[in-house]
């Protein structure tokens, strides 16, 4: 989905907030929201996929205004919900307010049927695909065209995994862009590298 | 007093909410307070920058570890005894020199090989870096401290799927002679990431 999540490229963020030795928590529920969805994945309740997907769920608004472990809490009390752990009637009551949840999840997809293995060297493009659910495809490199510098071993499909859709595991390929080609005339000259699954791309002739 | 639907209630606080879910756990048997303390012992001792920092004072000192490091990260980094999740099935590292700076990031969400450079520092999770690190690399670089000229070629690193990446910094001169321990001693996560030169 094009989600508020796909922030890569985004314009009008200002400065990093940046500090030496910055923390990793600022608070101590912090710890124990990432603990909770920790132990949630751990049990096999739910996947990082559909953690992910339910973070990138949250409505615009909430998502940006959300700090990064509220954005974890969400996820959690979501899928726990979806998946008939707990209600949100219950979650309510404890919290002794309301507790809002990410919006639900559209369909998922499994992989694309002619998929083809690249090699460092190769010229791909990515395919133009809009995905209504989880997809791990930056939406900056959509239709963008890269070389290949790496290759993965075969990972869980994401736009599958996240939505309980059977698939086979996919590797993943670095592709190389230029940021010249990603935003032309307007960035900074770099190269960016992309983990981008096989799914999602198609080779360039030539 | 019943309760009115059509009246928008408080959102709990985040605090509240955790409580909410911790509760709940704990009523259906879970055991959330004990997995809590294994989690804050892991993410205070365990997922730390000294275990990078070791592998990057390693690589420096000791030319084919660093080619082996260099093919199949995660193979290496085992044999130092760090461990990665079994999801994160591969490790790239990536090496800076005097005219190249990698630099990681997740545009995203999070990712990032926690248990090797440690847990993501705040401001690597934020909106303002995940938005501008991909488009106006040199830019931020400059804004965190980190002026680089002209002739340095950048090259960002997306994480957007599990293969994890760690930078590894280029030795400073100064450190001729210097051992593995003194050496690990001024890698830091930033330099990993790929944000400061040592």
């Amino acid at each position: 989905m094009d989600g508020m999540h796909d922030l890569g490229g985004k314009q009008g963020f200002g400065r990093i907030r940046y500090a030496l030795n910055a923390k990793v928590f600022h608070e101590p529920w912090e710890k124990r929201a990432n603990a909770l969805y920790s132990l949630a994945v751990k049990l096999g309740i739910f996947n990082m996929d559909e953690y992910r997907h339910a973070i990138e769920r949250m409505e615009p608004r909430h998502y940006l205004t959300a700090s990064y472990y509220e954005r974890s809490l969400t996820s959690l009390a979501t899928l726990c919900v979806e998946k008939g752990i707990l209600t949100l009637e219950e979650l309510e009551r404890r919290a002794q307010g309301s507790f809002p949840l990410a919006t639900p999840s559209a369909a998922g997809r499994t992989n694309v049927a002619a998929r083809e293995h690249f090699k460092p060297g190769d010229k791909v493009r990515v395919r133009s695909d809009y995905v209504p659910g989880h997809v791990r495809m930056p939406g900056y490199i959509r239709g963008k065209t890269g070389v290949v510098v790496g290759v993965s071993p075969a990972y869980p499909f994401p736009d599958a995994h996240a939505h309980g859709v059977e698939a086979a595991d996919e590797p993943t390929f670095d592709v190389r862009f230029r940021t010249e080609d990603l935003w032309p005339n307007s960035a900074d000259p770099a190269l960016v590298h992309v983990g981008v699954f096989q799914s999602y791309l198609e080779r360039v002739s030539g | 007093m019943p309760d009115q639907p059509n009246i928008r209630r408080t959102v709990a606080s985040v605090q509240q909410r955790t409580d909410a879910i911790q509760a709940a756990f704990e009523e259906r048997g879970l055991k959330p307070g004990e997995f809590i303390e294994e989690f804050e012992h892991l993410a205070e001792e365990k997922w730390i920058p000294e275990n990078g920092a070791r592998v990057v004072a390693k690589a420096w000192t000791d030319p084919a570890f660093k080619q082996r490091l260099l093919a199949n990260g995660r193979q290496a980094v085992t044999e130092m005894g760090l461990a990665m999740p079994p999801h994160h099935r591969h490790l790239v590292v990536l090496e800076n020199t005097a005219s190249l700076q990698n630099v990681i990031c997740c545009t995203l969400c999070s990712c990032t090989a926690f248990t090797i450079i440690g847990l993501p520092p705040d401001w690597y999770k934020e909106l303002e870096y995940r938005s501008r690190v991909v488009r106006q690399s040199r830019t931020v670089l400059k804004e965190m401290g980190l002026d680089l000229p002209s002739e340095v070629e950048i090259r960002v690193w997306d994480t957007t799927a599990d293969t994890r990446y760690m930078v590894l910094p280029e030795r400073p001169a100064h450190t001729a002679g210097w051992s593995e321990e003194q050496l690990a001693a001024i890698v830091t996560k930033d330099a990993m990431i790929g944000v400061a030169r040592l």
